[in-house]
């Protein structure tokens, strides 16, 4: 699937020399000095060296990822509006809707009331009730009904009104969501998207605050990405809704009210690509989702310290994008995973075992991963706060790594 | 549909005599007689919240002849799967059809290619049903590349897009929620057409299935659901399982039909019965309602629900579950060759062929060696198709969209074309 990404014609046009032929050695021989020029590695790899400063000044505050010159440019002055990611959400299902007729949504009160999370808000009364579908709580059932529907070339949006409610879900999902494309030799598409919100929230108990990435993410067949900014969480669901293939879009509950100035033109997320968003020197730090703010409010402090730590939102947690992970493990020498996930079989066990695999010997140090403990997510709010990852233990982290 | 010209069939039956006399020898201009026959249903049918559809249905000889050599042909691709599986050329699971041929057929001439049919394991007769050849059966069966999954599947995972067969599924259950979602695409398409979502007794007592029924009520779907009660759920008897076995009512507010799941006839009518009752009451067309139409619309249907329905089949399979249950050791032999003798249904209409005088015992002989034969030439066939090449372990993970290539880790080199 093609990655619809502002100024792609320009960024063809850089030298294709540099795409393929990325050398560390080069790399470090370049000057650089925090805070007044750098090089700015972008996702897919092509190097830019020593871009103005201004720019840079810009890049390094603004913790969306550099697309190419004029996305920067129109997402930092002021064209494009402002809006939260929950109404980024909306406005990506909203416009996948109206482009396209086979797109509806079904879940638990995503109809008239608007849903839970105000995700669906107002669609239903611009759509009709068989768009937007209130479903009875029955998620093993409407799902498998998303499934048939998708089947016969219907673009379902099926909501988890809370992610762990799927679990109910997960033999439609691993079975025939995963697998028909497969068993039926090519016959069926699944062209569904699953999504809804998870991870540790506010004090809301242990069934209601699980990370389900872990669980499905060896399931054959389908993509998985977690959104974190309202830019990448309207580019995602796009390109989700888009996609041929069963995508599981990962929300957060503590995200829906973070708000961002995004592009007025249509745009997608490459569903496969992670985000760079912060270029740095000395550690790789790997993150997804909400865990992506505790990373970067641990920067400002190792900023402050004098480290430069590389912070990469891998976005795409099924396939990973190892290519954007391999260029910064290949510079930085030293990687650090910071996830909400638990320890045991979460997408960093995978990440760890993916770049040990591939990158084991441009690896100064073992790969430190911090993960969830491996606990039911308690109520007391104290408790909770230590079952995450916090700001504190991400720097105390990357100074035993770059010892 | 057929049910209106009922009135002159009677008298019909006996100018049956003069085509027959002509073709006493020739097969042919038999089997493409139209002319009207009436036969009876074996039972009265049983209804729940509904009305029953007639005992007497309307068929001709060509038809006759049509369920006789589906069935048969069903009957030997079955018997001729037993006996690969034997061999070790089928492997895993293979779940058998014979004895249940009845309801493929029935239901097969009922419908459209419009339809959708979407079924559990025991496809291997639906997929030949709704216009799968031989060749891909046995293929699909051996893991050879010409079978309809292109071997990947196996034999719980028969499909045929074109002909709106989805399958093929082999987590109990699982295909009722996907059934009604086919119903849903219908109902949102505009298709007028409707869907039968099969299952089993076993079937019957999983949540999901009356999750599926719920919103299909509530959405007014036009999805069937048809319980094909073969009394056996693998080894557990119904009785054991479920504590009201008779699966038609279980819609409590869906109208219900009980149906001899051994007479091809009486399929025939009931799924004839229910898509007309289905298509008739006509699904809501997709205006935006306000919240107010909404709920006034709601409660103005009365309990007993549009047009979303259970039939139920009253069948039997001769083998057991699998092919590695001997079938045995939860009900007697006697109960076996006791239903093959009074209820097999091939036996049901060579006699009614024979009663009507179509053709001689020879002539349908002859059909069954004929169709043997043409199975005997598709298994020759499926032996000597190739097994998959090894690329064929990654087409088909993920549909075209994931990227063309997929790289190494460096994205250096290409490690595959994904198709």
């Amino acid at each position: 699937m093609a990655a619809i990404f502002q100024g792609v014609g320009a960024a063809a046009a850089l030298s294709s020399s540099l795409s393929n032929s990325f050398d560390s050695k080069k790399f470090v021989s370049s000057p650089l000095r925090k805070g007044a020029s750098f090089a700015v590695v972008r996702s897919d790899g092509r190097v830019n060296l020593n871009p103005k400063g201004r720019r840079a000044q810009q890049l390094i505050s603004n913790a969306v990822a550099t697309k190419s010159d004029s996305a920067a440019a129109s997402s930092s002055s002021k064209p494009g509006h402002e809006l939260l990611l929950f109404e980024a959400l909306q406005e990506g299902l909203e416009e996948e809707m109206e482009r396209d007729i086979r797109v509806c949504v079904m879940g638990e009160d995503v109809g008239h009331y608007g849903g839970s999370y105000k995700v669906t808000k107002g669609l239903a009364k611009k759509f009709g009730d068989l768009r937007v579908l209130d479903t009875p709580i029955a998620e093993n059932s409407f799902t498998g009904m998303g499934i048939g529907a998708a089947m016969t070339g219907l673009r379902p949006v099926v909501e988890g009104m809370n992610m762990g409610f799927l679990l109910l879900a997960f033999n439609q999902i691993s079975n025939n969501c995963g697998m028909l494309h497969y068993t039926s030799g090519g016959q069926f598409t699944i062209p569904i998207v699953i999504r809804g919100p998870g991870g540790v929230g506010r004090q809301l108990g242990a069934e209601h605050s699980q990370r389900l990435e872990s669980y499905f993410q060896s399931i054959p067949g389908i993509q998985m990405v977690a959104c974190s900014t309202p830019y990448n969480a309207k580019g995602l669901m796009k390109a989700a809704i888009r996609s041929e293939n069963p995508v599981i879009l990962f929300e957060h509950v503590l995200l829906y009210n973070l708000k961002e100035r995004i592009p007025d033109e249509d745009y997608i997320c490459n569903l496969e690509e992670a985000e760079m968003v912060r270029p740095g020197e000395h550690v790789t730090i790997l993150t997804y989702s909400r865990m992506r703010y505790h990373v970067m409010q641990a920067a400002k402090t190792l900023v402050n310290k004098g480290y430069d730590p590389e912070v990469i939102d891998i976005r795409s947690l099924k396939p990973f994008d190892l290519y954007t992970i391999g260029n910064s493990v290949k510079k930085t020498h030293r990687v650090l995973i910071v996830e909400e996930c638990m320890r045991t079989g979460g997408i960093g066990a995978s990440l760890i075992a993916a770049i040990t695999e591939n990158f084991n010997d441009y690896l100064d140090a073992p790969i430190m991963c911090l993960s969830s403990q491996d606990v039911p997510t308690p109520y007391a709010g104290t408790l909770e706060e230590v079952t995450v990852v916090q700001p504190a233990q991400i720097v105390t982290a990357v100074e035993q790594l770059c010892q | 549909m057929a049910l209106s010209r009922l009135a002159s069939s009677s008298s019909r039956s006996a100018d049956l005599l003069k085509p027959l006399c002509s073709a006493i020898s020739l097969r042919r201009p038999i089997s493409t007689d139209t002319t009207p026959i009436t036969v009876e249903t074996s039972v009265p049918f049983t209804s729940h919240q509904c009305d029953t559809p007639s005992r007497s249905v309307q068929t001709n000889a060509k038809e006759l002849f049509t369920f006789f050599r589906d069935m048969a042909l069903m009957r030997r691709m079955e018997i001729a799967a037993d006996s690969l599986y034997k061999a070790k050329l089928i492997r895993g699971f293979c779940h058998l059809y014979d004895g249940q041929e009845a309801v493929a057929v029935g239901m097969e001439a009922a419908i459209t290619k419009k339809d959708c049919i979407i079924t559990a394991y025991r496809d291997h007769c639906t997929f030949v049903s709704r216009g799968g050849t031989l060749l891909e059966v046995f293929a699909e069966l051996m893991g050879r590349q010409a079978g309809c999954s292109r071997g990947k599947g196996g034999s719980m995972h028969f499909y045929k897009k074109d002909s709106n067969f989805y399958g093929g599924h082999g987590i109990v259950g699982a295909q009722v929620p996907l059934g009604c979602g086919l119903a849903f695409a219908q109902k949102y398409s505009k298709d007028e057409a409707v869907t039968f979502a099969l299952y089993g007794d076993g079937a019957a007592n999983q949540g999901q299935l009356f999750e599926a029924l719920n919103i299909s009520a509530l959405w007014d779907l036009p999805a069937i659901l048809v319980c094909e009660n073969n009394h056996y759920g693998m080894g557990t008897a119904e009785w054991r399982a479920a504590k009201s076995p008779a699966y038609y009512k279980r819609g409590d507010y869906a109208p219900g039909l009980k149906v001899d799941g051994m007479d091809a006839f009486a399929v025939k009518q009931a799924c004839t019965f229910a898509k007309e009752h289905a298509l008739k009451n006509g699904p809501i067309r997709g205006k935006s309602l306000s919240l107010v139409e909404a709920i006034k619309l709601t409660s103005s249907c009365s309990v007993c629900c549009a047009y979303m329905q259970i039939l139920e089949m009253d069948t039997y399979r001769y083998h057991g579950h699998s092919m590695s249950d001997p079938g045995s050791t939860y009900r007697t032999r006697d109960e076996i060759t006791g239903v093959r003798q009074e209820r097999d249904p091939v036996e049901r209409i060579r006699k009614l062929i024979l009663s009507h005088d179509l053709a001689t015992e020879k002539e349908l002989k002859d059909i069954e060696k004929e169709i043997r034969k043409e199975v005997d030439d598709a298994i020759a066939q499926a032996k000597e198709n190739p097994l998959p090449e090894s690329s064929e372990l990654f087409t088909n993970v993920y549909a075209k969209g994931l990227g063309v290539e997929s790289f190494g880790a460096d994205r250096k080199e290409v490690r595959a074309i994904l198709p």
